[in-house]
């Protein structure tokens, strides 16, 4: 435990904190960026895009040692995946703009490719340099652990970027997301706009293939998006929480893997980021499931005391357990069945309402108040006691209730 | 063609078909019903239950291991639907959570578990190793014949053969109702037909394909067969019958040419040693789709303007 607070205090070694400080960065830029293709209804495209750096990668690899060069690159590596990941992303548009084949089977079906031909290059690659183990497989689940000092710079300055054309493009992302018609009535470009998403989604990407992996880096895409979605109906700060819940689980997860043997940097990003969905998905404060849970059973209670006070009231027979139950819980009836004083109190009252609704749907059919009744509303918050008094000269002593 | 054809050649490329057949076939109608994307999420989550079945039973025999991988896949389905339902998320976004989560979920595992005395690990559960099921028993083509060198046949041969009479005979057996509740719901459910079950049951399909496809040949192909060869079949014909034939006769040629590309290929280019098999699988089915996207005769959406 000591080890991990120390990582999170930046304490455990130069190494440690050059990692956490990239793996915030990243996670800020992913959050960010993700939440606009979460709006979109096209995460999964970014999959498609992350395994399709794989031959990129292979390739970048191979041009350098056949130029002379040190074929571990980072940036030469880097840019090599942005080509190929690009390529893809081109093709899955193509793919399903110009064939009757739907987006998803063309994310699915350039994904496995470009996969599977990136899997053929990277035996080549075993054969061709065997001393020279590439150590590309290190791309597939990212690994931190011999971060240099320039690529943790790489990775921060392309964090830095990717943020900065967010906060640039949003506004439009943020239109043609929400309504691509209007967008485009308004003089936007929607394609462009689109393909400047997905130009953010491969920076996330590239830069993420050290940190967490291509095969995981679509997970910092949309977890962050999605468990933000929870907490807000605004977009700019369903950004600005995905982009801290991005960050929040780059950093900790970062220090998690610095402290604890055996702990993958990416996976355990991506797992402290499902827990915090998970926490968002159950408590978020309206769209948690705690909050609907509560919000259904308040109103079953409501429905059911109402329905028992009016068949109270009306001198009808009560057989459901739960109308029952609650009377009896509320001290409107005794355990054999029979109203106490409240109960035939808050009865009469129920039954009154009932008719002074009744009169306020008539004389206010013009207006919305008089639509308000549901049944369960309770009329004192939607009329004055003014107009309530009218509605009960108007009623006079048509019904015998209680005043 | 000799009999170290029949030794090393023979079995890679008979599981690489079965594999590639058992995934086709449902394929076609996950294709259809928008659902392409359940087998690459399925493929993923496999690894979480093969490794807690590796931890609770400390062995890699086949069974408990498939088992496990069967119950995860059902696990992440459950999941997708609970997290869409209750979060009100779209399907994709839903599933991305679920999966990279549960695959996190097995890498994380795997790492803290010892499992340096078996044969378990993230880039075999990726791209398998279908070079490696040989056939040490076979003497000949007349090895296939006798009872005692079939019976060292790798045990996957027979597993997948199994896997896929279930997955051919469910969609036999379901033809019509599938046909009709994959194209129309509301029809089918009007007709008595309980298509929720079926569509439930063709994912549980898939989930058994895809766990069986994987034990022998890794994810990677088990994602391009469910969907590059339906694909590409569908932008062949318009008869439902048709496209799965069409896919089937693709993900044949496909497992063959892929495997002997990866297995003969470099020695063309006077190259020495092999490349992944799976991985060319996968790349030529892809060179498929690729052709038929550009030259298939149904390739364009009714009512899309013609090329002039």
């Amino acid at each position: 435990m000591e080890g991990f607070l120390n990582a999170l205090l930046l304490q455990s070694g130069y190494n440690a904190a050059l990692v956490g400080i990239g793996a915030a960065l990243l996670g800020m830029a992913a959050g960010g960026t993700g939440t606009f293709i979460f709006l979109r209804k096209r995460s999964l495209v970014s999959d498609a895009a992350a395994h399709a750096t794989l031959p990129g990668i292979c390739l970048a690899f191979m041009a350098m040692v056949a130029f002379g060069g040190d074929g571990r690159n980072l940036t030469g590596l880097m840019v090599g995946s942005a080509g190929s990941a690009a390529v893809a992303l081109v093709l899955v548009d193509w793919i399903s703009r110009e064939t009757r084949l739907p987006e998803d089977a063309a994310i699915g079906a350039v994904l496995s490719v470009f996969f599977g031909f990136g899997i053929v290059l990277m035996t080549v690659i075993q054969t061709m340099t065997s001393g020279r183990q590439a150590g590309l497989e290190s791309f597939l689940l990212g690994s931190t652990a011999g971060m240099l000092f320039n690529e943790a710079v790489t990775i921060a300055i392309a964090g830095a970027v990717a943020g900065f054309l967010l906060l640039l493009l949003h506004r439009r992302m943020t239109l043609v997301a929400f309504d691509p018609e209007f967008a485009a009535t308004t003089g936007i470009d929607v394609r462009a706009t689109d393909l400047a998403t997905m130009g953010l989604v491969l920076v996330v990407t590239v830069i993420g293939l050290k940190v967490v992996g291509l095969v995981l880096i679509v997970a910092m895409l949309i977890i962050p998006a999605v468990a933000a979605r929870f907490w807000t109906e605004r977009v700019d700060r369903l950004v600005a929480i995905a982009a801290v819940i991005g960050g929040v689980s780059g950093y900790t997860g970062a220090a998690a893997s610095a402290a604890y043997p055996n702990v993958p940097t990416g996976a355990v990003i991506v797992l402290i980021s499902f827990g915090l969905f998970a926490v968002s998905l159950s408590f978020a404060p309206v769209r948690g499931v705690v909050a609907s849970v509560y919000r259904h059973v308040r109103f079953q209670r409501q429905v059911h005391l109402r329905q028992g006070l009016l068949a109270v009231a009306r001198g009808e027979p009560i057989f459901d357990g739960l109308t029952l139950k609650i009377l009896r819980f509320a001290g409107h009836i005794r355990a054999d069945g029979v109203a106490t004083l409240s109960g035939r109190a808050a009865a009469a009252k129920a039954l009154r309402d009932e008719a002074r609704w009744e009169v306020a749907r008539e004389t206010h059919q013009e207006d919305v108040s008089g639509a308000r009744y549901d049944g369960l509303t309770a009329i004192e918050t939607v009329f004055t006691p003014d107009e309530i008094a009218e509605f009960d000269r108007r009623i006079g002593d048509r019904i015998g209730v209680v005043a | 063609m000799g009999p170290d054809f029949v030794q090393l050649s023979l079995t890679p490329m008979l599981i690489g078909t079965l594999a590639a057949l058992a995934c086709a076939l449902p394929g076609n109608f996950l294709l259809l019903r928008r659902q392409a994307l359940i087998g690459d999420a399925i493929s993923h989550v496999v690894l979480p239950g093969i490794v807690v079945a590796f931890l609770i039973t400390g062995t890699v025999a086949a069974w408990p291991m498939m088992l496990g991988a069967s119950l995860a896949a059902i696990v992440a389905v459950l999941l997708i639907e609970a997290i869409k339902r209750l979060g009100r998320i779209d399907a994709g976004a839903a599933m991305g959570v679920v999966f990279t989560a549960m695959f996190a979920g097995g890498v994380l595992l795997l790492e803290q578990s010892d499992t340096s005395s078996v044969h378990l690990d993230v880039e075999h559960a990726l791209y398998g190793n279908l070079e490696s099921l040989i056939w040490l028993g076979a003497e000949g083509w007349s090895s296939l014949l006798d009872w005692t060198a079939l019976s060292q046949m790798p045990p996957q041969v027979a597993r997948l053969a199994a896997v896929l009479v279930v997955v051919a005979g469910f969609i036999f057996v379901f033809w019509n109702a599938l046909k009709i509740s994959t194209f129309d719901e509301g029809f089918a459910l009007s007709l008595g037909i309980r298509a929720r079950l079926l569509g439930f049951g063709l994912v549980v399909v898939t989930a058994i394909a895809a766990v069986a496809a994987f034990d022998a040949v890794g994810s990677i192909i088990v994602i391009a067969m469910f969907i590059c060869p339906p694909a590409a079949a569908r932008l062949m014909t318009d008869d439902l019958g048709r496209q799965v034939a069409w896919s089937a006769a693709f993900a044949i040629v496909s497992a063959v040419l892929g495997y002997i590309f990866a297995g003969y290929g470099p020695l063309w280019f006077g190259a020495a040693g092999s490349v992944s098999a799976a991985g060319m699988i996968a790349t030529v089915s892809g060179l498929i789709l690729a052709a038929t996207c550009l030259f298939g005769p149904k390739r364009k959406r009714i009512g899309a303007a013609r090329e002039v």
